[in-house]
C-alpha cells in the first residue's frame, strides 16, 4: 500500500473505534442524565421517609427502600460465608491442578450465566414448594406458613445468584496475598487454619469486602429473581417476619412503569424511585473502586 | 498438615526414623486441622451443588409436561414445535395462547421473539464493544483508557430493570418519532435497551482478551514497519479472536436470558413475524409475565417452568463454549509467547 493510503486507512481505524468507545460512554450519559433531569426535583426527605399514598399516585417510597435494604441485608449473610470459604477451598486448600477444584471453577462459571428469571424458577421450586412445604409438614403449621413467597426466601435466591460474584473476588484477594507470608507464618509454628484466619484472611479482607459490595449492588438492583419468590406490588406494614412478603426499589420501578394507571401522574414518582436506585448502586460500586485502588496501591507501595 | 507417612514412604533413600509421640495436644489439633480442611472442602461443593439445585428443581415441576396425561395431551411436543390448526378453515399457525378454551402452546412465536430482540441487540452491541475495547487496549493513551475502563463498568452496574425503565419510556417513542413503528413497544426498542446491558459484557471480556496479547506480538510487527493500526488489526485482533468470540457469545447468552428490559419494552405479544417493528414476546419475559397468575400444578405452569429449562441450557451450552475458547486463546498465547 502506498504510505498516503496506509495513513488515510489507519487514522481512519483509530477515529471510527474511537467513535464507538465514545458511543459507549454517551449511552450511559444519556441514560443518566435522563434519569438525574426527570428524577432530581421530586427527591425529598418525604419522599425517602414516606409510604405511597392514593393507590401509588403519591407519597414517597420508604417501603421499598426498608425492603430492599432488609433483603440484600440477609443475602450478605447468607452468601459471605459460603462464598469465602469456596474461594478458601479453591485457593489455599485444594491440590493444585485438582479435579474437584476444577469442576467448582466450571460450576461457579456457569452458574454467573444462568438467567435470573431462571434462578426466580428455583426460587420457586426449591426454597418456597421443596424446603417451604417440608418446613410446613415438619413444624405441623396447618396453612401455609413457610410455603408461600417471602423476604428470606427471596434473599436465599439472591444469594445463589450473588455466589459467583463473591467466590472471584474473595479468590482475586487471596491471590494478592503473598505467599511470603503464609510460608512465614507456617515456619513460625502456626497450622494451616491459624495462617488462614490471622495472616490471609485478614491480608485479603479488602478485596473480600469488594466483593461483598459488588454482590449487593448486584443484588440490589435484580428484579427477575424476586418476582416469584417475595416481592409484593403494595404493602401497607413493612416486613415483620422472615416469611413476610416485602416492597423492593426494583419491583417498584417496574409495577410504576407498567402497570400504573395514569403515566404522567406517576411519572416523577417514577423517576424519582430509578434515580434513588442508581444512586444506590453506584455509590456501592463507587465504594468498591475505591477499596481495591487503595489497596493496590498499599500492595505496590509495600513491596 | 503434611502427612508424616506419606512424605517418609516417598523419600525411600531416607533411613526409617521412628515417628516421634505426638502429645494429646498435638494430636488434638492435629485432628482440629483435619476437621477444618473437611468443612472447608464441604463447603467448596455449594457451587456445584447450586447448579445441579436448579436444573433440577427448575425440570421437576416441568415433569408433569411427560407424567400427567392431561398435561400431556394439552401440551405435547408436537403441539409445542409444530404448527397447529387454530381455527377451522385457516392454514396451521403457530400461536401462544396457554389460556384460553383450547390451549395454544407453540413455543415458535417465544423462540422468534427472543431471536429477533437478541439478533438486534447483537447487531449494535458486537461491533461497540469490539471496537471499543480495540480503542481502549490499542490506541487510547493511558489517561483515556483509566477513565474509560470503569466508567464502561459502571454502565454494567445500572440494574436492568433501569434499563428497561429507560427503553421504555425515553427510547421507545423516539424510536416511533423517528421510523414511525406502528407499536411502539417492538423487537427494535427491546433489542436496543438489551444492547445497553450487553456492550460492557462484550466490552469488557474482548479487552481482556486483547491485553492478554503479549507486548512481543506488537513489538515484532512493529519492528517489521507495521504501523500501530496494522499491528493492532492484523496482528492483535487475530491473536484475540477466539477471546473475542467468547465476548460474543456471553453477550448472545445474557441477552437470551435478560427479563426485565424484554419484558418492559417489547410489548409482549406473541407475534409469528419477519418485521421487526411487530411486537414481540421472549421467553424469559414470557415466564415473568405468566407465572403470577398460572395455577400451581396446571400444564401451563409446567410449560412455564419448562421454558426455564431451555434457557438453562441454551445459557449452559453457550457458557462452556466461551470458557474453552477463553482457554484456547490463553493456551495458544502461551504457547506462541515462549
Amino acid at each position: 500500500m502506498k504510505h498516503a493510503t496506509r495513513r488515510v486507512v489507519g487514522l481512519s481505524l483509530v477515529s471510527l473505534t474511537g467513535l464507538a468507545a465514545f458511543v459507549i460512554v454517551a449511552m450511559l450519559a444519556l441514560v443518566l442524565l435522563d434519569v438525574v433531569q426527570g428524577g432530581a426535583s421530586h427527591i425529598s426527605w418525604k419522599f425517602l421517609t414516606e409510604s405511597p399514598t392514593d393507590g401509588m399516585m403519591g407519597g414517597g417510597i420508604f417501603p421499598a427502600l426498608f425492603g430492599t435494604a432488609a433483603l440484600t441485608l440477609l443475602m450478605t449473610v447468607a452468601v459471605m460465608p459460603v462464598g469465602v470459604l469456596t474461594a478458601v477451598y479453591l485457593h489455599e486448600y485444594a491440590p493444585p491442578d485438582g479435579k474437584l477444584a476444577r469442576l467448582v471453577r466450571v460450576a461457579v462459571a456457569n452458574l454467573a450465566g444462568v438467567p435470573s428469571i431462571v434462578f426466580g424458577l428455583f426460587g420457586l421450586g426449591f426454597f418456597i414448594l421443596f424446603v417451604g412445604k417440608g418446613l410446613d409438614r415438619a413444624l405441623g403449621y396447618e396453612e401455609l406458613h413457610w410455603a408461600q413467597p417471602g423476604i428470606l426466601w427471596a434473599s436465599l435466591t439472591l444469594a445463589v445468584l450473588t455466589l459467583p460474584v463473591v467466590i472471584v473476588s474473595t479468590e482475586e484477594a487471596l491471590r494478592a496475598v503473598p505467599l511470603d507470608h503464609r510460608t512465614a507464618s507456617l515456619a513460625l509454628g502456626a497450622t494451616q487454619s491459624q495462617t488462614l484466619a490471622r495472616v490471609v484472611l485478614p491480608g485479603a479482607l479488602p478485596g473480600i469486602l469488594t466483593g461483598a459490595v459488588l454482590a449487593i449492588s448486584r443484588g440490589a438492583g435484580e428484579v427477575a429473581p424476586i418476582l416469584f419468590t417475595g416481592a409484593a406490588y403494595f404493602l401497607p406494614d413493612l416486613p415483620s417476619s422472615l416469611n413476610s412478603q416485602f416492597m423492593h426499589l426494583g419491583y417498584h420501578t417496574y409495577v410504576l412503569a407498567t402497570q400504573s394507571p395514569d403515566v404522567e401522574a406517576t411519572r416523577p414518582l417514577l423517576y424519582a424511585t430509578v434515580m434513588v436506585l442508581l444512586l444506590l448502586t453506584f455509590a456501592l460500586n463507587l465504594v468498591a473502586v475505591l477499596i481495591r485502588t487503595r489497596t493496590r496501591r498499599k500492595a505496590a507501595s509495600g513491596h | 498438615m503434611f502427612d508424616r507417612q506419606a512424605v517418609m514412604q516417598e523419600q525411600d533413600l531416607a533411613p526409617p526414623v521412628a515417628l516421634p509421640m505426638l502429645s494429646p495436644e498435638a494430636r488434638r489439633r492435629q485432628l482440629k486441622e483435619k476437621l477444618i480442611a473437611w468443612v472447608i472442602t464441604a463447603v467448596a461443593f455449594s457451587g456445584i451443588a447450586a447448579l445441579v439445585l436448579i436444573l433440577v428443581f427448575v425440570a421437576k415441576e416441568a415433569l408433569t409436561l411427560v407424567t400427567d396425561t392431561a398435561a400431556r395431551e394439552e401440551a405435547s411436543f408436537s403441539k409445542m414445535f409444530l404448527p397447529q390448526m387454530v381455527r377451522k378453515g385457516k392454514p396451521l399457525a403457530y400461536v401462544w395462547q396457554p389460556v384460553s378454551n383450547v390451549p395454544k402452546v407453540s413455543m415458535i412465536p417465544l423462540f422468534i421473539g427472543t431471536l429477533k430482540t437478541t439478533a438486534v441487540s447483537m447487531l449494535v452491541a458486537v461491533p461497540l464493544g469490539i471496537f471499543g475495547a480495540l480503542f481502549a487496549a490499542e490506541f487510547a493513551p493511558r489517561r483515556l483508557r483509566e477513565i474509560l475502563k470503569p466508567t464502561i463498568e459502571l454502565l454494567a452496574g445500572i440494574p436492568s430493570v433501569v434499563l428497561g425503565f429507560f427503553a421504555l419510556m425515553v427510547m421507545a417513542s423516539f424510536l416511533q418519532e423517528t421510523f414511525g413503528f406502528t407499536s411502539r413497544l417492538n423487537a427494535v426498542v427491546a433489542g436496543l435497551g438489551l444492547a445497553l446491558a450487553i456492550v460492557p459484557v462484550i466490552f469488557t471480556v474482548t479487552e481482556d482478551a486483547l491485553t492478554a496479547v503479549p507486548r512481543s506480538y506488537r513489538e515484532a510487527s512493529l519492528a517489521l514497519g507495521a504501523t500501530p493500526w496494522e499491528t493492532a488489526w492484523k496482528v492483535v485482533l487475530p491473536a484475540a479472536a477466539p477471546g473475542i468470540l467468547a465476548a460474543c457469545v456471553l453477550g448472545f447468552g445474557r441477552a437470551i436470558g435478560e427479563t426485565m428490559i424484554v419484558l418492559m419494552a417489547s410489548g409482549n405479544a406473541a407475534i409469528t413475524s419477519a418485521n421487526l417493528g411487530d411486537s414481540v414476546r421472549s421467553l424469559s419475559a414470557t415466564i415473568a409475565a405468566e407465572m403470577g397468575e398460572v395455577v400451581v400444578g396446571s400444564p401451563h405452569y409446567a410449560l412455564l417452568f419448562f421454558i426455564g429449562v431451555e434457557l438453562f441450557i441454551f445459557t449452559f451450552v453457550l457458557n462452556m463454549l466461551a470458557s474453552i475458547w477463553t482457554k484456547k486463546v490463553i493456551q495458544r498465547l502461551k504457547g506462541g509467547a515462549g
